[in-house]
Formats: structure tokens, sequence, C-alpha cells
């Protein structure tokens, strides 16, 4: 089912089969060249398929954006140990709801990309770890496995090519840690999220202390186009240094919002304005958030010229991320958007490591208080400074996930923290109510 | 050490074996990096995040408890970023910390404290409220306060990996993470302490010493628990003529920091309100309270007497004794009452094993080898509970070392978790020894009565027709094989999967484990009573048979129970196991024949139920309470416990260790300076020699074979005894050898007068 | 304990789908199907997923205690998550939030006097592109405004 509507701004990649009757299904999956990229991946060599993989600039869309053929490369294909495949199909972060559709849309993609995966690394089993409030595609998951292993898409010999592979969906349980790669392996073995010390890394130690490709679900759909069209074509969706196409998840203040299959490179304006349809109420844009809660945040002047890619948004000292873009209008009350950022954070903390633990559940503590007009001056430069005093000290990148936003909200929108001292109520609140907004579109 | 590793920590050069850790390199450098998490030989957690460090081509700062040095890595552990990281990560930790530092037992030895005064800001920025919740009991031994807690995780570790408990977890998450007992709202455990003292905070705190005292108001004084034979060195904290608490963090003795609940709490019998404080005498048929020098005289009079008379004598020696308290009494025995009747309750074969290993050099085995071996096999023995030290040594080498372990026990252990194979014997401990199948021509099936199959045939093995079909459903033994490789990790301990049924055929498991020996390098074997006598020889012969190089523990039950047997409270033996070569008779023998003179020193022998006849004789008794038998005595001599006195004992494995006083006994006397007393009343003195420790020490490394040990060892650690050819005579009799496997909490007459093994006891029975 | 053979088949589905001795692997989806099941993390089931899975029941309760979906106390016939993270909060998820609170007369993981309804207010469900969004136990409901909220409330309670 969609959501919402198409834009005839995508480019359908990954999405092509979205909106068909009967999207899901293995029959509508094979009608239109499915696991025909498995086919012609079982004839080249593993070598071979890393290899289009690291051509067509396909990176991890997971949110952190390193190069899949590389990664893959890594897992030592000699090792006596059998090698698992593992999906991250978590999807937490705030802003991101794009795994959810290709799952519930195209599950047979996910399926072959899992599949070639396997030829390329030597591995033979394979898990996707869903996040336990998808429940509902946990079951579509199920059943596309199971048409795969009636119609011989797994199993023993696939299709006469010798090759075995089983498939297992995992459901998680609510926790937004187990979408990071080692938490997530503890929890497929259930145990707790709580990530590992790395290295070693889980191409060389992962599930079960076996050599493992983990990945998000959007990575492993587009392997079967990149197989099946080439990796150069892939690369030559987007561009230079990344590959493809991305779903991106359009939220916030914006009047179509949905999820979009964008070529990597796509003006950050022409997103909001024409694919989105612009920001509702005739509000203007304050803030945007590219790609999930962790990414620190831009204001509207930044977001000037920018494109949706991965060299774009760090040069303005952002990420990609997940691809949740978050769009603020020029009424959001930055301080309660933090707020709410870092009660999140200090929700989903695991609690392994002191600065994360406790630097959120402070930060946590201040936001609230500030927010309700029980700040001081010295407590914005306190904020920023925890955000700082946590930024690359912690255990896993959580950790930073909740510092970047909170120096970025502090830096680029202290004004706006000023304004709610003095023991005020928040002077952003009641903005829909007449209340004149001070610091418009900064 | 061939190829060093070279690196550069603080602009020093250093070099380290591959694999060192950056913590580590920089210690053995003499760089101290801080650290809450990191402990040596547990898992790495990089939770605490106070070690952080510069490295040159790193983009941030890394954690030196979990990266491995590098040829040409440049390390920098005091840059202002460095020591700006550790003044924050204090700073996170104290803003749920109460600093009720005053009120903390850990004040003044608390790892926070000292971080924050070294590192620490001086000003907490900190003003929102603090969580706060009471502080809970766990067990009689542990008490708990979760908002002292700075989550290291060390607890957790140290009962998993270092206990192979695993009582304590984590729960929750985030900021509610808390430590959590195994029990619901309790702990149901071993109760070894390990765990509050390895808190580098006040959040783990004993029962025991709670809020008795300051660290620094204390006397420390390191001497040897008196409990089981594996002989810890315990470091009392005495103050006040009062012992504290008991702890090893110095790491000294043979179990470096290991102690279980009776060498770290179970040295309270010592205070006892039961403690004799005055010699008792027989009058009128009742036991009174008589001075000194009116006991001794009796007791001078009486031997004198007899000996007049040419009466008979028996003398009962004790397992808890030193070594110069035991050498003298059988010196006594010997010259002065011209007796052999001497003997002792006997819990391990000693004597047969040093015979069957005539000849053959470095065939004992120390508590570091269990840590140190490639293999280890058990048999019998619930070593965990009956042996914790050795338990814990071989669980530190599969751990560290990935050793392989082999049990083959009559019920289950806890080295079922990590053994390669466990094979399981039905029945008495006493079967082991046959059904193991290393007895060639032992007739098993007449060992094995009892309801259900005896598993007879197997190699070498004499069936028995009697012990035939099966009567009861199912095996009475379940051979069960472990991971089948040894992975040394920790986190399977407490996994029962890892435990696999095997084979089914018995014996074919057996089979499978001589293989399995026999592809070993080495092995350290350990058996308990259920190997005595000629049992043992056969126990070497299959050892042989193995072609590999082995070593032996018999295991004995208590502190000086090795040191007894060295020293000859045996009527076979005299010191260092030369044949005594005249007849004397055994405990059993003394108790029924109607001897003279009893003389019991430090034993209960009339403690079972109708023991309580002792015939006409006089019986005199030195104990540190009113035992069955010292009821029946006619003088009690009040005894000084372990702790009140110096001397040497020797523990299971032959290694010698020193005793030092640590409190001044009330009124009561050590044994040994009794027997001088009774000595020099009896005119008899100058025959025996000086009663003082040290000198009668140095009589017995002059003159028993095997306790020739360099006596700067004997300052500070252990020495293990020599070997020795223990040619037992024909009439031994195993059959005395008996061990009373006592568990974690029970430890003889001592465990009965130890408050906190039963406050423990009673928990448990309640529940 | 018994469960119903749909859980029992679950279960048996779960412990082959991971290699030989990591059966703890099906712990997190086990504990899940359970509750769905059973209602909510009870002793006695924790006992018994400690056995079947090969852990202690201590290791179990490290487990479900860190996982947000699992609760020791029951939760009620329809448990009502709303989101209330960024982006639903920007389409006023927090006054959705503030208001089922009210018209139920009940805070977080509370449950209604008759047991029908609890509500939990939730972090991101993946849901964000349809905001707000809430989900009645595992049904997903998007754009949701109060009025929408209340129709459903109601004919959730007026179904049974
Ligand atoms: C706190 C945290 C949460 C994460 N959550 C997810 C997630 O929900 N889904 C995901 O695919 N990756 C998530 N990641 C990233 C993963 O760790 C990992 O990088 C990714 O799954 C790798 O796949 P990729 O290379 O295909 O992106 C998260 C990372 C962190 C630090
Ligand atoms: S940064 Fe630390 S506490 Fe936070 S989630 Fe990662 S490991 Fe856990
Ligand atoms: S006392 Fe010993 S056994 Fe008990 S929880 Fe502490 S470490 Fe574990
Ligand atoms: S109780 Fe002590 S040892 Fe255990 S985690 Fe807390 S601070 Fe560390
Ligand atoms: S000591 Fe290194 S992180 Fe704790
Ligand atoms: S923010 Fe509410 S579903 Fe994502």
């Amino acid at each position: 089912m969609l959501y919402n509507e198409p834009s005839p701004l995508e480019t359908k990649v990954l999405s092509r089969r979205f909106g068909a009757p009967n999207s899901a299904s293995i029959d509508t999956y094979l009608a239109d060249q499915g696991y025909q990229a498995f086919r012609k991946a079982a004839g080249m060599k593993p070598e071979e398929i890393i290899e289009q993989v690291k051509i067509s600039n396909l990176r991890g869309r997971g949110g952190a954006g390193f190069p899949t053929g590389m990664k893959w490369s890594f897992v030592p294909r000699t090792s006596p140990k059998p090698k698992y495949i593992v999906v991250n199909g978590d999807e937490s972060e705030p802003g991101t709801c794009k795994d959810r559709v290709l799952i519930e849309n195209d599950p047979h993609q996910l399926i072959e990309g899992v599949l070639i995966a396997g030829l390329a690394v030597d591995a033979h089993a394979g898990y996707v770890y869903i996040r336990g409030e998808y429940r509902y595609l946990i079951e579509v998951m199920e059943k596309a496995i199971g048409e795969a292993y009636a119609k011989g898409w797994l199993g023993k010999n696939i299709q006469g090519t010798g090759f075995d592979f089983d498939l297992y969906a995992h459901s998680g349980a609510g926790a937004y840690e187990c979408g990071e790669e080692s938490a997530l392996l503890e929890s497929l073995e259930g145990k707790r999220g709580i990530p590992r010390i790395r290295p070693p890394f889980p191409a060389v130690v992962g599930a079960f202390q076996c050599p493992t490709v983990l990945n998000n679900v959007e990575t492993y759909c587009a392997v079967p186009a990149i197989i099946r069209d080439g990796g150069a074509a892939f690369a030559a969706l987007g561009v230079p240094k990344a590959g493809g196409t991305k779903m991106t998840c359009l939220t916030g203040n914006i009047n179509k919002p949905g999820v979009y299959e964008l070529r990597l490179g796509f003006p950050v304006a022409q997103m909001i304005e024409e694919v989105g349809g612009g920001i509702p109420r005739g509000r203007r844009l304050k803030a945007m958030i590219p790609g999930g809660s962790s990414c620190p945040v831009l204001t509207a002047k930044e977001c000037e010229g920018a494109t949706m890619d991965y060299d774009s948004m760090s040069a303005r000292k952002t990420m990609l991320g997940s691809g949740g873009v978050i769009v603020m209008d020029d009424q959001t009350c930055m301080v309660k958007a933090l707020m709410r950022i870092i009660r999140f954070y200090a929700h989903e903390s695991c609690g392994w490591c002191i600065p994360c633990r406790e630097g959120t559940t402070w930060l946590r503590k201040i936001l609230v208080r500030f927010h309700e007009g029980g700040g001081t001056r010295s407590d914005i430069d306190l904020i920023g400074d925890i955000g700082k005093n946590m930024l690359g000290r912690t255990f896993c990148p959580l950790g930073d996930a909740a510092a970047m936003p909170t120096i970025s909200f502090v830096e680029k929108f202290r004004e706006e923290f000023e304004d709610h001292l003095a023991g005020k109520p928040c002077p952003y609140e009641h903005a829909d109510h007449g209340i004149e907004v001070l610091s418009l579109s900064r | 050490m061939a190829d060093l590793v070279k690196l550069t920590i603080d602009g020093k050069p250093v070099q380290a074996p591959p694999g060192t850790l950056v913590i580590d390199a920089a210690k053995t450098a003499g760089m101290e990096i801080p650290a809450f998490c990191y402990y040596e030989g547990l898992t790495l957690q990089a939770a605490c995040r106070m070690c952080l460090v510069e490295v040159e081509k790193m983009p941030k700062l890394m954690t030196a408890c979990t990266l491995p040095v590098a040829e040409g890595m440049v390390v920098r552990t005091e840059t202002p970023e460095v020591a700006a990281a550790r003044k924050y990560m204090l700073e996170f930790l104290l803003t749920n910390h109460p600093l009720d530092c005053p009120v903390c037992d850990k004040g003044g030895e608390c790892e926070l404290q000292d971080m924050t005064f070294r590192y620490g800001v001086g000003e907490s920025r900190y003003t929102e409220e603090k969580v706060h919740t009471p502080e809970k009991q766990y067990s009689p031994v542990v008490f708990f306060d979760a908002p002292r807690c700075i989550l290291c995780y060390r607890c957790v570790r140290i009962c998993n990996e270092g206990l192979g408990v695993g009582a304590l977890g984590v729960v929750y998450r985030g900021v509610g993470s808390e430590i959590a007992p195994n029990k619901g709202d309790h702990l149901e455990c071993d109760e070894c302490g390990a765990c509050i003292d390895i808190c580098p905070v006040g959040a783990l705190t004993s029962g025991i010493y709670r809020y008795k005292t300051r660290p620094w108001e204390m006397t420390h004084v390191a001497t040897i628990c008196a409990h089981c034979a594996d002989g810890c060195r315990t470091t009392l904290g005495t103050r006040n003529n009062q012992i504290i608490r008991g702890n090893n963090r110095d790491r000294s003795g043979v179990n470096g920091e290991f102690l279980c609940i009776k060498g770290r709490y179970a040295f309270d019998f010592y205070d006892h309100p039961e403690r004799l404080q005055a010699p008792l005498m027989r009058v009128d048929g009742k036991l009174e309270e008589v001075s000194w020098a009116r006991a001794l005289e009796a007791v001078a009079q009486k031997f004198n007497g007899t000996l007049a008379a040419g009466g008979s004598f028996g003398v009962i020696g004790s397992n808890h004794t030193t070594n110069e308290e035991n050498y003298y009494l059988q010196k006594f025995a010997r010259e002065v009452l011209k007796t052999n009747n001497i003997d002792h309750h006997r819990t391990g074969d000693v004597a047969a094993l040093l015979d069957a290993l005539s000849g053959k050099e470095a065939a004992l085995a120390t508590a570091a080898d269990l840590y140190q071996r490639k293999a280890i096999l058990i048999l019998g023995a619930d070593l965990a509970l009956e042996h914790p030290l050795l338990s814990f040594q071989a669980r530190a080498n599969y751990r560290h070392h990935q050793a392989h372990l082999y049990a083959v026990t009559p019920g289950p252990v806890r080295e079922d978790k990590y053994s390669v194979v466990s094979i399981r014997v039905g029945g008495p401990a006493a079967k082991v020894g046959g059904d193991l199948g290393v007895i060639p021509g032992r007739d098993v099936g007449a060992v094995t009565t009892g309801p259900g199959a005896a598993p007879v045939g197997g190699p070498g093995v004499v069936p028995n027709p009697n012990a035939g079909a099966p009567s009861a459903p199912g095996p009475r033994w379940a051979p069960v094989t472990g991971p089948g490789i040894a992975t040394g990790d920790p986190s399977g301990f407490c996994h029962p999967h890892n435990v696999e049924a095997g084979p089914g055929d018995y014996f074919a498991a057996l089979e499978h484990l001589r293989e399995r020996l026999k592809a070993e390098p080495e092995l350290v074997i350990v058996f308990d009573d259920s190997f005595k006598g000629q049992d043992i020889k056969r126990l070497v012969e299959y050892a042989d048979s193995l072609g590999i190089p082995v070593k032996y523990i018999c295991l004995v039950d208590y502190s000086n129970s090795r040191g007894a047997l060295d020293m000859a409270l045996t009527p076979e033996f005299l010191p260092g196991y030369q044949p005594s070569g005249q007849p004397g008779m055994r405990v059993d023998e003394m108790l029924a024949a109607k001897l003279d003179v009893l003389w019991v020193v430090g034993a209960n022998p009339c403690k079972a139920p109708g023991a309580g006849d002792r015939g006409p004789g006089f019986v005199v008794v030195q104990d540190m309470f009113l035992t069955e038998t010292a009821k029946l005595a006619d003088v009690v001599l009040p005894a000084a416990c372990a702790y009140e006195k110096n001397g040497t004992v020797t523990n299971v494995t032959g290694e010698v260790q020193r005793l030092k006083c640590a409190v001044g006994a009330m009124g009561a006397k050590p044994d040994l300076e009794i027997m001088g007393f009774i000595a020099r009343e009896m005119g008899v003195a100058a025959a025996l020699g000086p009663w003082l420790p040290d000198l009668v020490l140095e009589e017995i490394r002059a003159t028993v074979r095997g306790y020739d040990v360099p006596a700067p060892a004997l300052a500070f650690g252990a020495a293990q005894t020599r070997p020795v050819n223990g040619r037992p005579s024909s009439e031994t009799r195993p059959e005395l050898v008996r061990s009373e496997h006592n568990g974690l909490f029970d430890s003889g007459t001592l465990g009965r007068y130890s408050r906190v093994l039963n406050s423990v006891l009673e928990k448990r029975l309640s529940r | 304990m018994t469960f119903s053979p749909q859980l029992e088949a679950r279960f048996e589905k779960l412990l082959k789908s991971y290699p030989p001795g990591r059966q703890r692997s099906a712990l997190v989806p086990m504990l899940l199907y359970a509750q769905d099941e059973v209602g909510s993390m009870t002793d006695e089931l924790i006992d018994e997923v400690a056995q079947r899975v090969g852990v202690t029941p201590l290791q179990v309760n490290e487990v479900l205690s860190y996982y947000s979906m699992l609760h020791r106390k029951p939760m009620g016939k329809y448990h009502v998550q709303i989101c209330t993270n960024i982006s639903c909060l920007l389409n006023d998820g927090d006054k959705l939030w503030e208001h089922a609170c009210k018209r139920l007369g009940i805070g977080n993981k509370e449950v209604t006097p008759d047991g029908q309804v609890s509500l939990e207010e939730v972090e991101c469900m993946g849901a964000c592109s349809w905001a707000p969004a809430i989900q009645v136990n595992y049904d997903f409901h998007h754009f949701i405004t109060p009025e929408k909220l209340d129709q459903l409330l109601d004919s959730l309670t007026k179904k049974q």
C-alpha cells in the first residue's frame, strides 16, 4: 500500500514496482525481471559482483554512508567459519520511514539483494532484523520468504545454481540502539542491545562470531538493479562518488509529506518546494534536518544551493544520514524541537557508557526545564558544552547522534534560547494564535 | 619475547609484546592511565571512557583499555584534550552520584574519590534533581546502594567470569540501568564478596564490614584463611583487637585477589560468644573453670603418672593446627609419651599418591599450575564448592588460555559449562574411579550398588553379573560433552546449552575422554577421596598410559590437612613419610580401645552421635569451643584460633605459607604454647626443644623430608614442598580416608561457629 | 507453562532459525510473541522462556528490561501508542498526546479502569511522513487528529 502519491520528479529504481497490484508478491516480482539479477550474479565470480557494487558507488543507506562494495570486500571469504548476511531493518531514526515501504511494497527485491550479497561473500544464511513495532512487516517478510522457498528462490541448490541460502525474519522489541550494527548483532544473539568493541568489525567477527555482511534494507534493495543494469548505470544516476537514488522521507512542516525516490544530488529547494509541495500555511522555512534527527540542523540560509548528497551535506557540516528530511517552518520553537530530540536520545541511550548515559539525561533535564521557562543564561553555554563533552568520546555513535543536533541547535539558534530566559513561557509555543514571531527564518 | 612492538607514550619509548593494550604498556612503563571499567583479567568494556588518550593519526581520542599497541604508535596521555575528557567524564559521573563520601564505607579507598581529586572539576555544574533510591540488602553478605554505582560492570564480570556464578546482571537501560541480583530482589550465589571487593566505589558493601570503621583506622595483617585446604592469603583489617574485614587486595599469596566467603568473612568464629576463655576441669562429674596453672598441673601429673605406670596413650591431632604444632605434637607423643597411637581425620590419601609417584620429578601441581597448564581433569569433586580457589584458577585458565577442562563427577558441576568433556557417573562419589574405567580389573558392579544399572564392561573392567539389566528407567549416568573446543568465552558460562548430550554409550564416552586426553600436550589431574589406596596407583598408571606429562593434586579438606599428613599425625609414618615401623592405633581404634589417656588437640572425633562413650580413661582436649569431644573431657584447654597465632600451614598443593597473628586471644593460648607448657610442667621440655614457632619451623626445615623450603620464599609467599615417597605400609587402611566434601558454607567446627556462614544457610533454608 | 498451538509453533520455528547452540538468539522475538499472548512478562513466563532457550532468569530479565516494547505490567486490550517525536511533534503529535490523556483520564503506561485501553507515549515508529501517527497494538494509524482519535477510540470500545 502506498501512503502518499508518487511525484513525477522521482527516479524510480528501487520503488519502480510500488503501487503495482500485488507488488509484494513473488509473481509480480518475477514478471518484472525479478530474480534475474541473482541468476546473472550466480554466473559471475564473487570478485566480479563486488567489483560491480564498487563501480556503482553505492554507499550504505543506513546513515553512515560507507561504500558498500568496500565493506563486502572486507569479508574473509576463505575463512572456514560460516558467513552471514544481516539486514538492518531496525529503522528507528526519527524522520525515517523508508525501509518500511521498501519491505511492504517489494520484499522480494530485498531477498534478491541479500542472495546476491550471499554469492559475493559465500554466505548461506541471512537474517532480516526488523524492529518489533513493524509486526505487519515481519509478516510480509515471512510471507515473501515462504513464497521464495516455495518457488525455489531460497533453500538448497537455488534454481540449480548449486547455491544454498536460508533466510529468516527476526523481530526486535523496541530499541533504537539496536539499529547500530554491533548492538543489532547482540540483539540478534538474544542479548541486550549493547554495542560491541570494534575492531573487529562485523565483516570479520559478526553474527555468532562469524564474518558478517550487515547493511541497511535500502542498500540491499539497490543491489539487484546494480547487477542487472551494471554498476556504471547505477552510478550515473547519482553524483560522482555516490551513485544511484536515495529513498527520501519528507517529514515535518511540508505539504506533501511522503517517501520519494530521488536521485542523489537532488536540489534541496526543489525537493521541498516541488516534490514536497512547499511549506503549509504560507510559512517559510526556518530549518531543516537532512537525514534523521542525528544530523546537525541546517538553517534556511544554509539550505540555499544545497543538494541531497554526501558531499554537499558534509560541506555544510551535516550529513545525508538515513534520508529522513525534517522540515521546520518559521514558527517552530527550536528549543522545544531540540528538547524533544534529546528526550529521544536519553530514552534510547543503551546506558553502557558514561558520557552518553549521563549526558543525554542531563541535557534532557536542562532542556525540559529551560523550555518551561526555568532556564538561566549559563544554561545555554552549558547545553552546548555538554554536547561537546560527549562528542567523539562515547562508545558508539549514539552519543554523537545526540551531541550533533545539540551543538548545532545552540550555535545556530542561540537567540531563541535567549528568548526563553527570564521565566517567560515559550514565546513560540502559541505562535499559531497570533503572537508576533521574533526570529523569523534565520 | 622476540618481536616487541615499539611505540612512544608521552615522548617515552616503550616496548611491549604484540597484543598488549596501551593501558598496560603505559603502566609497565610507569605511566598510569585512569580507568574504572578496565580490570586486568576481565573482559574489556570500553564503558567508562576514563582512559581516553590521544593517538597520532587517529581522528578522535581512543580508549587505551581496548587499543592494542602498534609499531610506531605515538600516544599522549596528558594533553589538554585528554585532561578535559577525563574532567568532564567525572563531571558526568558525578551528576547522579550522591556524594555521601563522609558516610560511605569506601571513603578513603574509593577510586572515584581519588580520580576526582586528581582529575576532576572543582565545582559541578549539575543543578538538576538527583535520583534517590534506598539501599537494598541483596543477601546476608551483599548490600547495594544504586545511586553510588558508576556502572563499571566489574561486579557483573567478576561474578560471571571470575566465579562462573553469573548472579549479577544489568537491568533496564540508559540512565535507568542498574545492577540487579539473580533472584529478583535478592541474591542466591557463592556469597564470596568478590563483587564488593572489586567495586571501585561504595555501591556494593558487605554486611560484615558496613559502617564498622574507616579504612585508615585499621591495621592490616596478611595471614592464611583458616578454613579449606586451598590456603588463600587473606589480609585481615583489625582495630582494637578486633577483626573487621578480610580481603586480599595486594594479591599476595597463591590466590591473587580471590577469596571465597570463608576467607573473606568467615573469620567471625574467632569472637563467637561460645569461645572458651579459661581452662575447664571435671570436678564432681562437672566441667568447671579453673586456672591455667591448675589445669596444666593436672594434665602433667596424669601424663607422668600414666607413663610411670606403663599405661596407654592415644593422641588425636588436627587438620587445622600449624605444622609446628603438629610436628611438636607427634614428637611429644613419640618421644615423651612413647606411643605411636597418633592419628587425625584423613581427608585424602596423599601418602598413596606420593608413593605412586615415587621417582617422578615435578609431578605435584601447584595452584598456579591450574592456571597455566593446558588441560585439567577433575575427578569426583565439585571443585567450585569444595575447593573454590582451585576452581577459580581452572576457570581463569579457561578464560585466559582456552585451557581444556574435563570433568568426571557424580553430579552436575560448574565446570560442565566450559569443559570439553563432562561425564556424569551416577551414585556416590566413590564410584568415580570405577566408572572412569581407569582402574583395570576393578569390579565396578560391586561398588555401584543401588537402584538402576551399574555400567559394566568397558575397558579393563570386569563385568559384574549381578549388576545386569537396568531396573530403573533411563541411565543413571549421563555422559555429556561440552562445546568440544575451548573458546575461553565467558559469556557462555551461564549457558547450559553449551553442554550438549554426548555419545549415548557411556563407555564410548570414557574411551572418547581417553583419546582426547592423549592428544593433550600436558595434564593436571585433580582427584578427591573417591580415589585412595591402590586406586591411586592405577590412576597414575592410567595417566602414564596417556604418554603426556601429568601433574596431580590429591584433594584434602582443611587448612592444614596436608600438613597433618606431612608432619605425620599418623601411626604409619614419621614426619616426611618415613615409615614408622611400629604399630600404632588409628582414630577409630583409639576411640574403641580403653586407653588410659586420650589427648585430643583441635579435633572432634566424638562428634558423631553415639561416639559419646569414651570409656574410663582420662581425656584432655585442646579446642576453641566446647565440642562434643570437649564435653567428654576431664580437662579442656582453650586454644587460640588460626588468626591468633603464628606458624605455617601447608595447603592442598603442598605449598607452605605463614600464619600471622592478627589479634590476641582472650584467655586462650596457641596449641603449641599449651603443649610446651605441659612439657615444662612434666619436666620434659628440654627433650622436645623450644616451643617457639620459628624455632620449630627451623627444625622442620632441617629434618623433615620435603620441607627444606627456602626461608625467604616463606617470608612473603608460598613455597612448595618437595614430593617425597610415601611408601604406605601394608596396614594402610584407605577406608579411613574420608572427605567431608564441605560446600561453600560448611567448614566443620569453624563453620558451625561462623555467624556469616550460618546466616547464609538459614536464609537458604527459609526460602 | 502451556501456550497456544500457534505460539508453540512460533517458538519451534524460532528455535530452529539459528545455528546450533545459539538458541538464545530466539530470546527477544520469543518474549515479544509470548507477551502478545500472555499479556505481560510474568515471572512464570520468564522462567519458562529462560529454560527453553537455555539461559538464567536473570539473563532474561536483563534482556526484557532493556527493550521498550516488553512490559512487566499488563497493558490494556487496546494499547494506544502515540508518537510525539520530532516529525510528529511538528504536526502536533504532542497535542494529540495531551488530548488522549485527557479523554481517557490516564497517563503514560496506564490502563483505563475497565482494562480496555492503555496509553503510551512512544518514540518514532517509522511513520514520520504520515504524521502524526499512532499504533493501536500493532496497527498503524496515520495523519491522526484529536477528532480522528476520538472516533477510533469510540469504535474500538464499541466493538467488544
Ligand atoms: C544509534 C544508531 C542507530 C542506527 N540505526 C540504524 C537503523 O535503524 N537502520 C540502519 O540501517 N542503520 C542504522 N544505523 C547504522 C548502522 O550502524 C550501520 O552503519 C548500517 O546499518 C550499515 O548499513 P549500510 O552500510 O547499508 O548503511 C544506526 C547507527 C547508530 C549509531
Ligand atoms: S553512546 Fe554509549 S550509552 Fe550511548 S548508546 Fe552508545 S554505547 Fe550506549
Ligand atoms: S558475592 Fe560472589 S557470587 Fe555473590 S554476587 Fe558477588 S561475586 Fe557473585
Ligand atoms: S556496583 Fe560497583 S562494581 Fe558494580 S557496576 Fe556499580 S560501581 Fe561497578
Ligand atoms: S577503562 Fe577504558 S573505557 Fe573504562
Ligand atoms: S516521528 Fe513520529 S513516527 Fe517518526
